[in-house]
């Protein structure tokens, strides 16, 4: 158990680092191919960090409105407040606040910014079919998302992916842009000069060339290693979660369940399916589902959950 | 001149170091302080919420008479246990224990007590302090665990040495608390 926390932690630690490295990559072909001229790119680049911290510090809010949670009442769902609180004693976390969400499908989501502005939200249906231990044991993973301080990690992949995609996208146009100014459409001499000498430079050739490529694909790696990430959190608050409750046959049930419940989240979006316990979109009509597809989930298979979790 | 500055600095740095590693040696040892006494909070609990379970099975098993003075016994020895030292403490919540699983499963018996709301709610409430009591030992010993592990490690060990910083009891279970114990009719 501690040795997947560990490793879990590493390994998001890797794709993040892999991340700032894809970054930095694009933004080394930004400088190769296009000199100058970035006020603009520096200007967009502040409004994604500046979107990226207002909806951070109201993603509680955001999340809580979109599935139309209301505040859990302590005395109708005192069961769901005890656990909660037991909880937070075995791992020093404050008490977050508690919702419900009215719908059949059983799931959870946890959501703050850190442990103070927290919320755990559960759905009427898991309340339904779970039973005391099995509950703990999907609470314990929603605060464990809450402790490892998923939503900070999530937010800067988000970030991080919207700023490779941005750039990757700007150097595309302003590729094109630079070429047809280049064009024959000049009279200067200058200008037709540098660009034939630009086109007998084979490294440089290989450079652009290279860089193109970069930029078609960073957005979708981006996106890949944004995804890759949510799964490795994901592993992670399971591991963590039993940490808390000492009881991996707790989780391991609850999971089972899960599997055996096909319902999906009326509420649910791709915006907010990586918050949730359980993929909340439906799979099932979804035809001809690849093994391709399964690199965009936000959450790994529960088979490969359950059997991590029996590792333990 | 260079070597002047570059001695300050290190110098400073040691000095930082060892700030930190002393500031969170404190931290640590005072986690297991507040843990310690949050057992104490969850055991209290425990105790307040008894008189109430009585009264309640008190109304329909009342000639239970000896589970029912077994439970109220075993929670004034508890009470009393509490300026006594952790070892009786722990003994004696341990019995208080004991004596509330043969209540709760003596209330198998009696089908109407089971139906009462205020039987139930009570139920949940001290499963849940049991739960909380266990946790609540849970963290104190993953404390002591953190708290031992930085006091033997490096660097944090010297520092540890230096100022006196002890190693802590881990919380044990009793000899008799792993038994199962006997439920009898």
């Amino acid at each position: 158990m501690y040795d997947q926390i560990a490793a879990n932690k590493r390994k998001t630690f890797v794709l993040i680092a892999g991340f700032v490295l894809l970054l930095f990559l694009v933004g080394g072909a930004f400088d190769l191919l296009f000199s100058g001229g970035v006020v603009g790119i520096v200007i967009v680049a502040l409004i994604v960090i500046a979107s990226s911290i207002v909806s951070y510090y109201n993603s509680d809010k955001a999340a809580l409105a979109i599935c139309h949670a209301k505040p859990a009442d302590p005395h109708q769902y005192a069961r769901l407040y005890n656990l909660v609180e037991g909880l937070c004693i075995a791992s020093g976390l404050p008490k977050p606040r508690l919702y419900i969400i009215d719908d059949p499908a059983p799931n959870a989501f946890s959501t703050g910014r850190n442990p103070k502005h927290a919320a755990v939200a559960v759905t009427t249906g898991l309340l339904e079919k779970m039973n005391r231990i099995e509950l703990e044991a999907v609470l314990a993973h929603e605060l464990s998302h809450i402790r490892n301080y998923d939503i900070l990690v999530m937010t800067l992949t988000v970030t991080m992916v919207g700023m490779i995609a941005l750039l990757s996208d700007s150097l595309l146009r302003f590729r094109f842009f630079s070429a047809r100014h280049a064009g024959p459409s000049t009279n200067d001499r200058n200008a037709n000069d540098r660009h034939d000498s630009d086109r007998n430079d084979p490294i440089g050739i290989v450079l652009s060339a290279f860089g193109f490529v970069l930029l078609v694909f960073a957005p979708i790696i981006a996106y890949l290693t944004q995804f890759a990430v949510s799964r490795k959190r994901e592993y992670l608050a399971d591991a963590s979660g039993v940490q808390l409750t000492r009881y991996p046959p707790g989780l391991i049930s609850a999971l089972e369940k899960l599997k055996g419940d096909h319902a999906a989240i009326d509420s649910a979006s791709k915006a907010t399916a990586h918050l949730w316990i359980e993929e909340p979109l439906d799979k099932e009509t979804n035809r001809g589902y690849t093994r391709l597809n399964h690199f965009f989930d936000t959450h790994p298979p529960l088979d490969d959950r359950i059997r991590a979790l029996q590792a333990m | 001149m260079g070597a002047a500055i570059i001695v300050i600095v290190i110098v400073v740095l040691i000095v930082l170091v060892f700030v930190a590693g002393y500031n969170g040696l404190v931290r640590l040892r005072n986690r297991i302080d507040s843990a310690w006494s949050q057992i104490g909070v969850q055991l209290e609990r425990r105790h307040d919420l008894i008189p109430n379970l009585i009264e309640t099975v008190k109304g329909y098993a009342a000639h239970e008479k000896s589970t029912l003075e077994g439970v109220v016994e075993a929670r004034n020895a508890a009470i009393q246990a509490k300026g006594a030292g952790p070892e009786q403490q722990a003994q004696a919540e341990n019995m208080l224990t004991g004596a509330l699983k043969s209540l709760f499963a003596l209330a198998e018996a009696y089908p109407d007590l089971k139906a009462n709301q205020s039987f139930l709610a009570l139920q949940e409430e001290l499963t849940s302090t049991e739960d909380r009591i266990a946790y609540a030992r849970q963290f104190y010993n993953d404390s002591v665990m953190k708290y031992d592990n930085k006091i033997q490690s490096i660097p944090s060990n010297i520092i540890a040495g230096m100022f006196g910083f002890k190693s802590r009891e881990y919380f044990q279970a009793e000899q008799g608390a792993t038994e199962v114990p006997k439920v009898e009719f």
